[in-house]
């Protein structure tokens, strides 16, 4: 566990190192606080605009931190050749790799968390409330959505041949599962056979990523006995971790086998 | 190296020719359709009445709180069509069954857990939240009138600022000077709010006028619906304009515009009833 965490620090370090982290925040920030200076008829009051946008920003922002630090993780350490003293050392591939997901999942967690605190600065400002649970779910079930996407990429990173295009791949299939996702079903339902079996297949087999979405419910105020129920946010984690860990052990498995030279 | 340059050199001199042979032809096809000075206008060129659309119906959904059906949901057109924001009267308090249907199976039942699960419309000063994507709607097509008129109802009606919906709707004006239903709109703020008899009346006078050249030329009914005469707009002005003069004291000329109105009403009846009572004041008052 020691080595896991090990590795997971230096990918901690590398993130506040970079400064990927820093331009998208300071950019939400002032996306955000442009947006909080135009005027609308003279109401000082709008607000859900606002929260929409920025939580536009944020999700958008932290899937290019997520996949950007998950993608470079392997082929960097390949490149630059410090894979071979990493491995020399008493610690196994699939040490690396969950230490890597570890690290990764952790570093984007934090940067959420700014991100969120900053979302929540600026909603109670204006709403002069601040629904602590509601705002922790919707950090908690991004995150969750964060570590299946990082585990993607992570496998993306040995199955591929180069970070750019596992970024490519791994940006269509997450943006394509948030927007389509949910709806695959539906679409099968007006499909001739066997494309709507098919598409039938790929709605159950695909990671829900939608699911962690909780954006309507935070942008229209909603609280109270309209927000999840702790138990359905349970349900969510484990959905998340299963695929985190699915991803993430088939990525140990194409890893094992993988020539590094 | 020099052969290269050369080539992009050339390429760039075919590009420039081509524009410039092309601009005019397209100017004379558009109408010679001048830049809106708004960016986001402009950026988006011929696709922005189709953003202006969705700005519309996100507006719609924040009147819902985000409780709409999506884009692949059945009810997602009735609700387009239905447009709650626009009729607030009719939608308030409904209950509408089978919004969003039975969900198909496990994942589908535990998302909803996720999303807004109640039908609700924004109540008191909360129809704010809807002005930012009426406005943005209303800067990438402007000839969309329902924009200004919705806006508008909700600016004086919900949130009392009756001088920014005069603002916004005299800017509708400028790009649809002769549409009945905003001078009508803008006649309801001189009536309702503000009490200036006389400019509402000339104002209610235009929207007639601006009614009968722009609307009764229209067929009465067509089959869709579509590009038939708006006669309940016609009932509008007329009411308006006999409600003016009563609330002015002009009973007489307000007995001539609902005699007008009776013979365009839907509801021939009801304006009877309205004749009588306001004959049955004139009497009172000669005695």
């Amino acid at each position: 566990m020691n080595k896991i965490f090990a590795v997971a620090g230096v990918v901690i370090k590398e993130l506040y190192r970079r400064k990927d982290f820093y331009v998208l925040f300071i950019l939400t920030v002032l996306i955000t606080g442009l947006m909080w200076l135009m005027n609308f008829f003279h109401d000082e009051q709008i607000i859900r605009f606002i929260k929409e946008i920025c939580l536009l920003l944020i999700w958008i922002s932290s899937l290019v931190i997520a996949v950007t630090t998950a993608a470079r993780q392997i082929p960097f350490e390949r490149e630059s050749r410090t894979i071979f003293p990493l491995l020399a050392k008493p610690i196994s591939r699939w040490q690396v790799m969950i230490g890597k997901f570890v690290g990764c999942w952790l570093a984007t967690g934090v940067a959420l968390l700014v991100f969120y605190i900053f979302f929540g600065l600026v909603s109670a400002s204006r709403e002069h409330t601040l629904p602590v649970d509601a705002y922790f779910q919707a950090f908690w079930l991004h995150w969750q959505m964060l570590g299946i996407v990082i585990a993607m990429t992570l496998l993306g990173s040995v199955a591929l041949s180069t970070p750019a295009a596992n970024m490519t791949i791994v940006f269509i299939i997450t943006i394509g599962i948030l927007a389509m996702g949910g709806f695959l079903h539906k679409l099968a339902e007006h499909m001739a056979e066997p494309s709507a079996s098919l598409l039938t297949a790929i709605y159950f087999v695909i990671p829900h990523l939608e699911l962690f979405n909780m954006r309507e419910l935070i942008i229209h105020g909603w609280t109270g006995a309209a927000l999840p129920r702790w138990i359905d946010v349970l349900g969510g984690t484990v959905y998340g971790l299963a695929y985190s860990a699915f991803f993430l052990i088939t990525a140990c498995l194409v890893f094992r086998r993988k020539a590094l030279n | 190296m020099r052969k290269g340059i050369l080539i992009l050199v050339l390429l760039q001199v075919i590009c420039f020719s081509l524009v410039a042979w092309l601009q005019p032809r397209y100017e004379a096809r558009t109408g010679g359709a001048q830049a809106s000075g708004n960016v986001l206008a402009d950026l988006l060129g011929d696709g922005r009445k189709m953003v202006a659309d969705y700005c519309y119906v996100e507006a719609d959904v924040y009147f819902h709180s985000g409780y709409y059906p999506s884009v692949f949901d059945q009810a997602r057109k009735q609700e387009e069509t239905d447009s709650d924001v626009t009729h607030p009267e009719e939608g308030n308090g409904q209950e509408e069954a089978g919004f969003m249907g039975k969900p198909l199976d496990w994942i589908e039942r535990f998302g909803r857990h996720f999303e807004p699960r109640v039908h609700t419309h924004l109540q008191g000063d909360q129809i704010r939240e809807i002005l930012p994507w009426m406005k943005l709607s209303a800067d990438l097509d402007p000839n969309r009138v329902q924009t200004y008129v919705v806006t508008a109802y909700w600016l004086r009606r919900r949130l009392n600022k009756p001088d920014e919906a005069e603002d916004f709707l005299r800017s509708g004006l400028k790009t649809n000077p002769h549409s009945p239903d905003l001078l009508y709109a803008l006649g309801q703020i001189y009536l309702d709010n503000r009490k200036d008899y006389p400019h509402a009346k000339n104002l209610f006078l235009a929207a007639l006028r601006c009614w009968h050249e722009v609307e009764e030329p229209k067929p009465i009914k067509t089959e869709t619906g579509e590009g038939q005469r708006n006669s309940f707009l016609l009932e509008q002005i007329l009411g308006a304009l006999a409600q003016e003069e009563t609330d002015a004291g002009h009973l007489d000329q307000a007995l001539q515009y609902l005699e007008q109105l009776k013979a365009n009403a839907s509801d021939p009846a009801g304006i009877q009833q309205q004749i009588d009572t306001l004959k049955a004041k004139i009497n009172a008052g000669k005695k």
